[in-house]
């Protein structure tokens, strides 16, 4: 690797296994788990492609059912468990919560680095029960999951440990927000993203051990026959839904609040204008964070539940959409009269908010008593679903990597071709999700290799786009690895950033920064800083 | 506490080694705040089991009755009171600590495993009678929540009497002191935490008819 620019490689200077496996430098551990779930992001996404080229066709063609049945459960496994859930938080948590902070590591950097490693350990017990591999979809419901001849209790195990990363590295955040502010930094002086990143830690911790004890149950259900969810024992399938979705649902915001942190983040930095609504905001992924826990419900509208019960869940799902909107509102209202530039984190972010917005509306549908009827399970659900995980999360997180590549490796992505690659990623997504939504609607229902002929046009054309939206990822990770080996040196702000992460070198030294800087003002004063326009 | 100047920072930085505090109090609020951040997900764990119980309990009251007269009140009554000594005794060797005596703090501390110890004992006695008379997890839903409650609790009693003992094993090499003493503190609240489940399980599985 040539040294350029004063030969700064920071954090990154220390070569060898051991510098990266034992450090205890946030940074290291951000970019491991960056490594690892992106390289799962890849494996889930090779899963997609094949379950799209088995749906070219309405019969059993290319693989069997059970193959299929396999697919879509790995497919699901892998993308949650081991991309989305951890990819944000953990990884670019993990690098730019203390830049942010003005901290020099998190508040327990030994427990962060065990968290990692109790991560690998779960994917590697994960790996292990491929061997008779799981065919119930990622949600395990009972009873099917307790009598399967998969090996659910060695899945459960791999899961129960990764869970526990994710407890351990939430705990950590919190106490890390709590105790190790720059001087100066007030709550309402934090950058959004942290903001976010503190929600969805009191969900990790939160919601996590439930599941926990969720799959301790279903394993024990397979090796001791315990009857919790047996009803030939008087025990009651609908407790595991219960269970499972009290951890799952508030987990989808695990999943959201940290792409939200930043948008919120991106959109104020090309817009050249301060953030509007910065308490708003702030807010609102609090509440976010509290209101999730109590919707859990309205995944089971057609599972068994008293029209009471379901008409609560289904207010509760409705309140859900005040602080999501008002984060939408407040972004749009960042933009209005900016002075935006359309760099590739611009492009991202604003790709956030069109496709999140199409998620969230199509979320309105299903949380409605009545059509949730019609549509539940049908290729509407798992269009809503990839336009809020895939749309929302996944182009966070891209929008992301691209704000932050520079100050990760101190080196520069090319411009170009990550305007192409977003371009791919944006049309063929749109390509791939979107006929989904007629296709429920339609109704198709998901998770079965074989549909009636008449869906197959529209099949054909979620399959091409599938290919294209392929296309954009491996054209992104080209520009990936290309700006790793011979993008040009990054200044330490590339972008014009304030808050505190772009106060430093990039890539950052090990002690992230040479003095603790002090803080005297929010980091969204564009227009006092540059003398307005 | 967000108001410290760079110059203590980097001195705290040093004296931390690495460890990312800025100064003692900042490590020890930092590790506090953690232990009950950590005790809200252990309760968490514990929810999921009582929220079972709830259900069960509800819909069975019949069987819930006879299950819990099957188990023996009075073993359950000794177990009840050795725990809460044992919460004595830990709270007994924090005050010594406090007070700057390690060996007080040593002895309370053995003291607090060895009484730890003789309520596994006991739960080993009931286990096997339970064995015994053909009854295990599986058997109907009330053991099957008896055997998960307190075998979850007896895992966490294990894990608190490892605690227990690297902290008496810490102690005996002179690293606790009237001015630190964190972790003694810490493995304490959370051996308080241990008996507390326990008070709870006892009324709900033994007298709760």
């Amino acid at each position: 690797m040539r040294e350029e620019a004063g030969g700064n490689r920071g954090y990154l200077e220390k070569k060898g296994f051991w510098s990266w496996a034992a450090t205890h430098d946030h940074k290291r551990i951000g970019v491991m788990y960056l490594c690892t779930t992106l390289f799962f992001f890849l494996i889930g996404g090779i899963f997609a492609l094949l379950l799209r080229i088995k749906l070219l066709y309405p019969g059993q063609e290319i693989f069997s059912a059970y193959v299929y049945n396999v697919l879509f459960t790995l497919h699901g496994s892998v993308m949650i468990f081991l991309f989305i859930i951890p990819a944000i938080p953990s990884g670019l948590g993990n690098f730019f919560i203390p830049l942010q902070l003005g901290a020099r590591d998190v508040a327990f950097p030994r427990i962060n680095l065990m968290s990692y490693w109790v991560f690998v350990a779960g994917i590697l017990v994960i790996l292990a029960s491929l061997l008779r591999p799981m065919d119930t979809g990622w949600t395990f419901y009972t009873p099917l999951s307790a009598k399967t001849a998969a090996d659910v209790t060695l899945l459960s195990f791999g899961i129960f440990l990764v869970g526990m990363s994710s407890i351990l590295t939430g705990l950590n955040f919190i106490v890390t927000i709590h105790t190790m502010r720059a001087p100066g930094m007030s709550w309402h002086r934090m950058p959004l993203f942290l903001w976010s990143m503190y929600a969805t830690s009191i969900i990790q911790v939160v919601a996590t051990p439930v599941v926990g004890i969720t799959f301790l149950l279903l394993a024990m259900e397979r090796l001791f026959g315990i009857g919790f969810f047996d009803p030939t024992k008087g025990g009651d399938p609908i407790l595991f839904q219960h269970f499972f979705w009290f951890y799952s649902h508030p987990v989808v915001y695990v999943m959201i609040l940290p792409a939200m942190g930043i948008i919120s983040e991106v959109i104020p930095v090309f817009s050249r204008k301060p953030i509007f609504g910065y308490k708003a905001i702030a807010y609102s992924s609090v509440a976010i964070a509290l209101f999730g826990f109590f919707v859990w419900g309205h995944h089971m509208f057609v599972s068994g539940m008293s029209a009471t019960a379901a008409i609560i869940f289904s207010l509760l799902t409705y309140s859900v959409a005040v602080p999501t909107a008002i984060k939408v509102f407040n972004w749009i209202a960042t933009l209005y009269r900016g002075s935006i530039t359309f760099e590739a984190p611009m492009l991202y972010a604003l790709t956030f908010i069109f496709l999140f917005v199409v998620g969230g509306l199509t979320g309105m549908f299903l949380g409605a008593l009545g059509t949730d009827v019609h549509l539940h399970d049908t290729y509407f659900i798992v269009a809503h679903f990839h336009y809020t995980m895939m749309g929302g999360t996944v182009m966070g997180l891209l929008s992301g990597l691209h704000f932050w590549f520079p100050k990760i490796t101190g080196r520069r992505l090319s411009e170009k071709l990550a305007r192409i690659g977003w371009a791919l990623i944006f049309v063929g997504f749109n390509v791939t999700f979107f006929v989904q939504f007629i296709l429920g609607f339609e109704g198709m229902p998901r998770r079965y290799a074989e549909y009636p002929d008449r869906f197959q046009s529209l099949n054909v054309v979620s399959t091409v786009g599938s290919w294209l939206l392929a296309v954009g990822i491996l054209v992104m990770f080209w520009n990936f690895i290309r700006g790793l080996t011979r993008g040009s040196p990054a200044p330490a702000n590339p972008w014009g950033g304030l808050t505190l992460d772009w106060a430093t070198a990039s890539p950052p030294s090990t002690e992230n920064f040479e003095e603790i800087p002090t803080v005297s003002d929010w980091p969204y004063g564009y227009r006092k800083k540059e003398g307005g326009r | 506490m967000s108001y410290r100047s760079p110059d203590t920072e980097t001195a705290g930085m040093e004296a931390a080694a690495g460890h990312g505090h800025a100064d003692p109090a900042q490590a020890r609020e930092a590790a506090t705040l953690g232990l009950w951040t950590f005790l809200a997900t252990e309760v968490l764990l514990f929810g999921g089991l009582f929220t079972a119980y709830v259900v069960y309990r509800i819909r069975y009251p019949r069987m819930f009755h006879e299950g819990h007269l099957k188990l023996d009140r009075v073993l359950g009554s000794v177990n009840t009171l050795i725990l809460i000594c044992s919460s004595l005794t830990v709270a007994l060797g924090i005050v010594a600590i406090r007070r700057g005596k390690v060996r007080h703090l040593r002895r309370y501390l053995v003291l607090t495993i060895l009484l730890a110890a003789g309520f596994l004992g006991i739960k080993v006695v009931e286990y096997s009678d339970k064995f015994a008379h053909g009854i295990h997890p599986g058997t109907d839903i009330f053991f099957s929540l008896y055997f998960m409650l307190t075998g979850l609790h007896g895992l966490h009693v294990i894990a608190g009497m490892v605690v227990l003992g690297a902290v008496a094993v810490l102690a005996g090499r002179g690293m606790f002191s009237e001015g630190y003493h964190t972790p003694v503190e810490l493995s304490g609240l959370y051996w308080h935490f241990v008996d507390l489940v326990w008070i709870y399980l006892f009324p709900l599985l033994y007298l709760v008819g």
